[in-house]
């Protein structure tokens, strides 16, 4: 997993760095933030040092309050030697006390414009993205009509060629071969491309080619949320296939079961449009319209009418 | 399952052209193959993964077989790599 350090924060968000220059270095080990409210007051117990502090308008006007020496004793203790900066918000001051115990112990001191909310929100979510639970699966994502959609299966079955087809039919690919997945929250995934096979595709007998600058920016996307996968296998004639349609099969990746269909490959099957319409099926369903289950009931209702007309 | 940490050696490190015959080397088993750098670990045969992971030559991989013929893939491709 990549390391995140107080650099990438003053180089993703429009901070101001004051203090602290020699810290810019130390490496952010989680995503949450504290906000040392209670420790201004003199509690230092359960100091969460390793977290980056935010000083908002509330931690500051209880601060501006203190005498002069609280005030250096309360720096002097935030301002650890593993603490990974300190952010003010809404542009205020930064206390001369903060100046020298930051400078002191090298804990960069970052100033932004913004509230503290606001601020904390962002640097949440940007932390929570760098930390995020990490894989690579084999297999090609593509986003067919707004659904994520990865296509997994043996080496040479054909997904290349599918997500090609795909792709000529106007849905847009994301990664082909090598799929990067992140977890977000507990329950989303999202995949990319590895940097370096961005926009490109393995075909077999024409090579590497460029589906960007072949189909246009329209036809490529950088990321997307998986919601549905599809496993493409050779027909197997001794395994049983879903007729029906109304099980739902899963696959996990990291903590998150994603539905999935099996779908075999034979000569003939064109299934660039199998895909396409399972995509699409897979939408309505979540819409609340399932075939499968309606036609079920109605074969259902059907029996137990013929059922009663007999006893009659 | 066998695997094996090995240093890459071939001068050039897996450009495109290696990497290609390294991959029809591996499409040649029935094993499942695959490759692991840095904690990324992709399917060995398959090209565009392979590339993904820019192996240059002097870094160590970690060559994964499974299979009816994993010991046979193993060696050859561990010795693929590790001629310069």
């Amino acid at each position: 997993m990549a390391k995140v350090r107080t650099q990438d924060l003053l180089d993703r968000f429009n901070l101001e760095l004051l203090a602290g220059e020699d810290g810019v270095h130390r490496e952010i080990n989680t995503s949450d933030i504290s906000r040392p409210g209670i420790e201004m007051t003199g509690y230092f117990e359960y100091y969460p040092k390793e977290r980056l502090q935010l000083l908002g308008k509330t931690e500051m006007s209880f601060f501006n309050d203190l005498k002069p020496e609280e005030k250096r004793d309360r720096m002097e203790k935030l301002c650890t030697d593993i603490t990974p900066g300190m952010v003010i918000t809404r542009g205020m001051d930064v206390p001369e006390e903060l100046m020298i115990a930051a400078n002191e112990a090298a804990v960069p001191v970052m100033r932004s414009p913004h509230k503290t909310t606001r601020v904390i929100s962002r640097l949440t979510n940007f932390l929570e993205v760098k930390f995020a639970p990490f894989t690579a699966v084999h297999g090609v994502l593509v986003d067919i009509y707004g659904i994520g959609v990865l296509i997994t299966g043996q080496s040479g079955v054909g997904k290349s060629e599918t997500a090609l087809e795909l792709v000529k039919r106007g849905h847009r690919l994301v990664a082909d071969d090598s799929v990067e997945i992140r977890q977000e929250d507990y329950d989303i995934l999202i995949g990319n491309a590895p940097p370096l096979i961005e926009h490109l595709l393995e075909i077999r007998g024409l090579g590497i080619i460029n589906v960007m600058t072949l189909f246009g920016a329209g036809a490529v996307r950088s990321h997307k949320k998986i919601s549905f996968s599809i496993h493409l296998e050779t027909w197997d004639q001794k395994k049983q296939y879903d007729r029906l349609g109304l099980e739902e099969d899963t696959m996990k990746i990291m903590d998150v079961k994603l539905p999935r269909a099996t779908i075999p490959v034979r000569p003939g099957r064109n299934l660039a449009v199998i895909i396409e319409v399972a995509a699409m099926n897979f939408r309505l369903k979540r819409m609340g319209v399932n075939a499968a289950e309606e036609f079920s009931q109605r074969l259902t209702n059907m029996i137990e009418q013929e059922k009663e007309g007999k006893n009659e | 399952m066998v695997e094996k940490y090995v240093t890459v050696e071939l001068t050039t490190g897996l450009q495109a052209r290696p990497a290609a015959q390294f991959v029809q080397k591996a499409n040649s088993y029935t094993s499942d193959l695959f490759i692991e750098k840095d904690g990324k670990r992709i399917n060995a045969k398959s090209i565009m993964g392979l590339m993904s992971l820019a192996i240059a030559s002097g870094e160590e991989i970690l060559v994964i077989a499974d299979g009816n013929d994993e010991e046979k893939a193993l060696k050859e491709l561990l010795s693929f790599v590790s001629e310069s």
